[in-house]
């Protein structure tokens, strides 16, 4: 037996699942920001041309969606996403603490990654928040902004359309920032790369 | 000409017992004129043949009692415009042939309504592709009723009223084959066809008036004018859909609308019942996605030097 154990952490469906939602929310994040700030992306695409861009990356992601959300419903990859009432706010704090401190001192990972442990709990939370609560809001909201007829006319005083695309963008910012601190997390591993290696090949290597 | 303007002179002394007549448009069953002019039929004696007769009124000829009687002429009677001898019917052939006031007749010079500038709006108007096409068989009236007309655009205080009043004066000819060929000679080009390449189409037309796209924008008057021919109209979607949107100096302007959004809501945008994407940006929260931004950044720069510096 080798010391180096290996994980099947990641399926084939999880990976086309994650391959496709990297690139979809990559080009939403590019197009949405263009849209908003409206420049015309220094003339590369036409305003309307990001518009059909954003609508395209946004059907994408909604069918991988799809896909992670019934991945989830028939695989045990499932279970990795529930949290426990137990420890609810001591784990993540704990983990929150290893990030910040403790990894710098000699301190060992308080929730080692193993077959019954997918995420630390940090990973946890912040993976449930974005995939079960900002995606599905912003898909919705996605949807509803590319059909505005649907939309109700007016919420007190404030148009419809207005408060959903507040929405769209806020969920919208707020998975950018994820992304962002995910990329970073992602990096901390025996090696910088050894994660994203991982996330193409399948394999998690414990330590 | 001279004769008119003894008229109006008439009439604006005799304006404010005219105000009586606003509340007979209402009344328009015992109304001499919309009794007729207000139904699908109207009845009248014929005298050859010695008995009353019902008919169909001329769709055009039927006048809205509604709009009526809240249109900037309310204080009118029919009369004060018309001649006094459509009284009788039938009426007689030859009042199809009486001259009627335009606009600048009574408006043009006059301090009262210089807010309106009527003098500056004619002299765009006669630049503007109708005029340029039809000469003056393109009026005033033929977008303005002057039954109906109503300021709409320095009075309402909601966005889509105004799009939808002001949209509604272009479609009412744009949209109705026999209007249209009445003044073209030609039939009408379908609009929907027309503007196929711009998405949300029944969104735009209900949150943009078309003279947002169609006129060039003008400062010195509060509606412009100048119809431009459809090359030059506005295809660019940034002129709207930016922080510096081409709606903030036209549709936007308004005072109406500023008034009601500083009573009360967060900012004036959020009173605007619209909303388009580029340009409505809330400064409070832009700053914030700022501020998590560069804190996040910061943090990841200070976790990955302490990486390197620990060799972790
Ligand atoms: C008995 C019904 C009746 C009454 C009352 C009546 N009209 Fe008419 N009017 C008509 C009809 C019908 C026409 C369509 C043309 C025609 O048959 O002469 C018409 C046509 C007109 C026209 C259009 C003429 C043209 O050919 O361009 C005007 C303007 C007009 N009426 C004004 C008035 C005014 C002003 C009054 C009131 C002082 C009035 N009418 C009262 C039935 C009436
Ligand atoms: C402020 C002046 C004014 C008043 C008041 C006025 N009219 Fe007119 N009316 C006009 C003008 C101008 C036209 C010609 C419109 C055009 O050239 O398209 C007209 C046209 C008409 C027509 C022909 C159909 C049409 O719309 O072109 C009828 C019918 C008519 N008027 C009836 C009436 C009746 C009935 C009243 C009273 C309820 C009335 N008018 C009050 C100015 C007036
Ligand atoms: C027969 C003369 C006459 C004609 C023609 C006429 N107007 Fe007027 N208009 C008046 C008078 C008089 C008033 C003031 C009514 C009142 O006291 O409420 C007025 C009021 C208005 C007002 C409201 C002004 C205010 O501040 O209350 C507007 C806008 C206006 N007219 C536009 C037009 C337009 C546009 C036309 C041409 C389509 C036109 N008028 C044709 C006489 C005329
Ligand atoms: C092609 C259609 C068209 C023609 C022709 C036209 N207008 Fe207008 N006009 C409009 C529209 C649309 C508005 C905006 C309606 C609103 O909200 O009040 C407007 C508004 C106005 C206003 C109100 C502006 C204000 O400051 O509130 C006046 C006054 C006016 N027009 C006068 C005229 C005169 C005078 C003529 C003829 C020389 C004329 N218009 C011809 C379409 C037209
Ligand atoms: C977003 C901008 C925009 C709006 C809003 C808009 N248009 Fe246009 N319109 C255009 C452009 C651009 C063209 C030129 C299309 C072309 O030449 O292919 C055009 C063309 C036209 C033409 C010429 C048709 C022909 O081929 O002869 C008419 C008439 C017209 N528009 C009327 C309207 C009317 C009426 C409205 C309001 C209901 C409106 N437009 C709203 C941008 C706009
Ligand atoms: C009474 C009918 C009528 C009304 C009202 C009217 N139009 Fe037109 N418009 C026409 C006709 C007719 C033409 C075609 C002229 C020609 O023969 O080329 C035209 C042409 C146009 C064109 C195309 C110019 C081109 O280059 O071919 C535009 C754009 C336009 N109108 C916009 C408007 C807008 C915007 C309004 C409302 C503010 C409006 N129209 C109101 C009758 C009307
Ligand atoms: C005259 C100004 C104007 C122009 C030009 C314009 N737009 Fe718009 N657009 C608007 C406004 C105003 C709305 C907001 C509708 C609302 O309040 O819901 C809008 C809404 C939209 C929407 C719907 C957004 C949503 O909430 O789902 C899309 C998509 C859009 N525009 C794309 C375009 C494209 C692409 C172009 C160029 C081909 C364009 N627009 C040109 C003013 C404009």
């Amino acid at each position: 037996m080798t010391a180096n154990q290996k994980i099947y952490f990641y399926p084939v469906w999880l990976r086309i699942w994650h391959g496709l939602n990297a690139i979809g929310i990559l080009t939403l994040i590019f197009s949405g920001i263009s849209m908003q700030s409206s420049i015309e992306s220094a003339n590369l695409l036409s305003f309307k041309s990001v518009i059909n861009l954003h609508n395209i990356a946004g059907i994408l992601v909604t069918l991988s969606y799809f896909l992670y959300f019934t991945g989830n419903l028939v695989t045990p990859n499932g279970k990795f996403y529930i949290i426990k009432p137990k420890g609810f706010l001591k784990r993540p704090i704990q983990q929150a603490i290893y990030y910040a401190w403790g990894m710098f001192h000699g301190m060992k990972a308080p929730y080692p990654i193993s077959e019954k442990r997918k995420f630390n709990p940090l990973q946890k939370y912040a993976y449930v928040l974005v995939m079960y609560m900002a995606v599905p809001v912003v898909i919705i909201t996605g949807f509803a902004l590319l059909f505005p007829e649907i939309i109700i006319d007016q919420v007190y005083a404030f148009s419809g359309v207005f408060v959903t695309a507040v929405f769209h963008s806020t969920m919208g910012f707020f998975i950018s920032i994820f992304l962002m601190v995910h990329l970073y997390i992602a990096s901390i591993g025996k090696s910088p790369l050894e994660n994203f290696k991982s996330i193409f090949n399948g394999w998690h290597e414990v330590h | 000409m001279n004769n008119r303007f003894i008229r109006l002179f008439f009439l604006l002394v005799l304006g404010t017992f005219l105000h009586a007549n606003a509340q007979s448009y209402q009344n328009a069953q015992h109304h001499q004129c919309l009794k007729c002019h207000s139904n699908q039929t109207y009845s009248f004696f014929n005298s050859v043949k010695g008995k009353d007769e019902k008919r169909m009124m001329n769709p055009y000829f039927i006048l809205d009692t509604v709009a009526l009687s809240a249109a900037v002429h309310k204080p009118f009677d029919c009369t004060d415009c018309h001649s006094s001898e459509y009284g009788t019917y039938p009426h007689q052939s030859n009042l199809k042939l009486e001259p009627l006031s335009t606009c600048l007749d009574c408006h043009g010079g006059d301090a009262s309504f210089a807010s309106y500038h009527f003098e500056r709006i004619d002299e765009e108007f006669r630049k503007s592709i109708h005029f340029q096409v039809s000469g003056e068989n393109f009026n005033c009236s033929k977008c303005h009723s002057q039954h109906t007309y109503f300021a709409t655009a320095r009075t309402s205080n909601n966005v889509l009223d105004i799009v939808d009043y002001s949209n509604k004066m272009c479609l009412s000819c744009h949209n109705d084959m026999k209007k249209y060929k009445m003044v073209s000679g030609h039939e009408n080009p379908k609009l929907v066809q027309v503007h196929d390449w711009l998405p949300n189409q029944e969104l735009h037309f209900k949150n943009v008036r078309c003279i947002e796209c169609h006129t060039e924008v003008l400062d010195s008057l509060k509606v412009s004018h100048n119809i431009l021919p459809k090359s030059k109209a506005l295809r660019k979607c940034v002129e709207c859909h930016s922080a510096d949107s081409r709606l903030k100096a036209s549709l936007y302007k308004y005072q109406n609308l500023q008034k009601r959004s500083e009573d009360g809501s967060i900012t004036m945008v959020l009173a605007n019942e619209s909303y388009v994407i580029g340009s409505h940006q809330i400064p409070h929260l832009k700053i914030a996605s700022i501020l998590i931004f560069f804190l996040t950044l910061i943090g990841i720069i200070i976790h990955s030097s302490f990486r390197i510096f620990k060799k972790k």
